[in-house]
């Protein structure tokens, strides 16, 4: 499939300027770091704004601590780090220390799922989606590509309460239907169709619409959701695609046992009752390789999405 | 006679370089890595693995098998290097590490590589695996030993700290933890970052018996661990000064190759500075 024509950004890059610009703006805004701030590009705000950065070495847990005392004294704070790290390691005192209190920190990580490549398991998580789902309070954003993780970064910001934002480390396509406008619980409408409901998350979305284009091709008008918002999520833009397109197929690079198509098939069982599949990693850790060889092997190209396409088409009655 | 040959030390010199050379090919063919923490852990390493450990690369699962646990995952390809070369498995497949399929991850995972004995890469905690498997050990009244490398950042990890003061109280002496105390972590020099000095009393506070080194010195290291079995009723610790980078100038105390392949210049460069062919 070809996204090879598209521009690709780094996430990391918008999310640095979003931050530098939001130090400019706002003297509440305070950084922390845990020794990867060259890595998850914190390092540019430390750069004009030394005092309210502090690299607190590796300690991450001690780091999410911090963080909430510092909410706790009216900072608005990021914390950042890879997700692995981010999540995983410090779920306690995100849950305890942040989630509970409901202060205002913002945890950004990124080198988030197996797009990660080389450094392998240890580094590609692949539940961290499922990890703050799982937390009251918490509100957890995966934007799809570098302009919309610049717009979600300010949104954040100005959201007061905990949230969780996953990037990746690879660059990913822009997709020019997001650029403009982002609004942080809200599902965007990238490509209308009334066959089928491609909803996808992050680096996935792009993914999507390829998909979308191919199936053009064989008389399957797909609609596409950028579902970058996962928690909360956009109730009412999903049971109205699912209604009027009758077949919904999700997209992530995540766990699918536990992700966001976990969270799109408990609200379709409930409240709209269509045939759906979800696309993902399946229940096993990644490995080393390069990412896109992992994207393949762990079952999330534009083809997978066609594939699943065709088997809620089936299911649905539909032309196949 | 000293305990420790000059035909020994020139073997276990001549064992690192080959290892140095490994892992640089290594990551350079990867196109990612670390070799700067790879590069300093490698004389250690070699020592261990050359002299030390107790071990039988055709039975890597032999129960009385001294162990070594590499808690800085990230410096795996000095290990791979050395457990191809002692022959735990072919060296051609060192060339595999980091491709999908590969028995050698970009961080150790015990479940895919002969020798490795733990799954690492999430820092600071490794040390608590080695106590583990140390506890076990004296359960079933077994006289191995157990070997964790730290990197000096990872004292900056509470865990690590956890781990010392149970080793202590658990008085296992059958543990030899070694801080690969090179002054750098990820974002830069550790007393930048994080600092950690007074150190050597810190792990005396813990409990420990305090050995400190010149990492790259093979004499002080075999000593070190001569000594560190010695020592009854607490674990002991070697802080093994070292340099990040060593063996390769350009990379030597240079933050940019903690986790950074070398280019292809960069690449003949280092193999010329370690005597080997590019
Ligand atoms: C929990 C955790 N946080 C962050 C990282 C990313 N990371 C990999 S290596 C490293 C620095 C390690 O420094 P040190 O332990 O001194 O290793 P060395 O200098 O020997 O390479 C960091 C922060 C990690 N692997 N695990
Ligand atoms: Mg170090």
């Amino acid at each position: 499939m070809n996204y090879g024509t598209w521009k690709k950004e780094s996430q990391r890059t918008f999310w640095a300027r979003a931050l530098l610009e939001l130090g400019r703006e706002r003297k509440d805004i305070v950084v922390l770091s845990a020794d990867l701030s060259t890595s998850v590009k914190t390092s540019v705000f430390a750069k004009e704004f030394p005092e309210r950065h502090f690299n607190v070495g590796i300690a991450e847990q001690n780091m999410m601590s911090i963080a909430a005392g510092l909410a706790a004294s009216g900072k608005t704070v990021f914390a950042s780090t890879f997700a692995a790290f981010g999540t995983g390691r410090v779920y306690d005192q995100i849950r305890q220390s942040i989630a509970y209190p409901e202060l205002n920190v913002k945890i950004v990580t990124t080198h988030a799922g197996i797009t990660v490549g080389g450094d392998g398991a240890t580094h590609q998580i692949v539940e961290d989606i499922a990890l703050m789902r799982a937390l009251p309070n918490m509100t957890v954003v995966v934007p799809a590509d570098a302009p919309e993780t610049y717009l979600a970064i300010k949104a954040v910001a100005d959201y007061v309460g905990p949230v969780y934002l996953r990037m990746g480390r690879a660059d990913v396509p822009t997709i020019a239907s997001v650029q403009d406008d982002f609004e942080l619980g809200k599902a965007t409408v990238l490509r209308d169709g009334d066959d089928v409901t491609l909803i996808g998350t992050g680096v996935m979305v792009s993914r999507c619409l390829v998909a979308a284009d191919e199936l053009t091709k064989e008389g399957i008008d797909a609609r596409v959701l950028n579902m970058s918002t996962i928690k909360p999520l956009d109730r009412d833009a999903l049971i109205k695609a699912a209604r009027e397109t009758g077949a919904v197929v999700t997209a992530e690079e995540h766990s699918v046992t536990v992700g966001m198509g976990a969270a799109v098939a408990m609200d379709l069982a409930e409240n709209a009752h269509v045939p759906m599949k979800r696309v993902g990693i399946p229940d096993v850790f990644g490995e080393s390789g390069d990412s896109d060889e992992l994207m393949e092997k762990y079952g999330l190209t534009a083809e997978n999405i066609i594939e699943a396409t065709h088997d809620v088409m089936r299911r649905k009655g539909g032309a196949l | 006679m000293p305990k420790h040959s000059q035909e020994l030390i020139a073997r276990l010199e001549d064992e690192a370089l080959k290892i140095r050379r490994h892992l640089i090919r290594m990551i350079y063919q990867a196109g990612s890595g670390h070799p700067g923490g790879s590069l300093s852990a490698t004389d250690v390493i070699a020592a261990l693995y050359f002299h030390v450990l107790n071990v039988d690369p055709k039975n890597p699962s032999w129960e009385d098998r001294d162990r070594f646990v590499l808690s800085k995952g990230h410096a795996c390809p000095a290990w791979y290097a050395a457990l191809a070369e002692r022959g735990f498995f072919p060296i051609e497949e060192l060339d595999t590490l980091r491709k999908i399929g590969s028995r050698l991850q970009g961080h150790p995972d015990m479940r895919k590589t002969p020798g490795v004995e733990a799954s690492t890469g999430s820092e600071g905690q490794g040390l608590s695996v080695g106590i583990g498997i140390a506890l076990a050990a004296m359960l079933d009244r077994r006289s191995h030993r157990v070997y964790v490398m730290v990197g000096d950042g990872e004292n900056d990890c509470g865990q690590t700290w956890e781990a010392a003061m149970a080793a202590s109280f658990y008085k296992l002496d059958n543990l030899c933890a070694i801080v690969d105390r090179n002054l750098m972590q990820l974002d830069g020099p550790t007393k930048h970052i994080m600092s950690l000095e007074p150190l050597a009393d810190k792990w005396k506070a813990f409990g420990w018996k305090v050995l400190e080194i010149d990492g790259h010195n093979f004499k002080e290291i075999l000593k070190a661990f001569d000594k560190a079995e010695s020592v009854k009723g607490k674990p002991t610790v070697i802080i093994a000064r070292t340099l990040k980078g060593k063996g390769v100038s350009f990379m030597e105390g240079a933050v940019g190759f903690h986790g950074k392949a070398p280019n292809e210049e960069e690449y003949e460069q280092a193999m010329i500075e370690l005597g080997g062919e590019p």
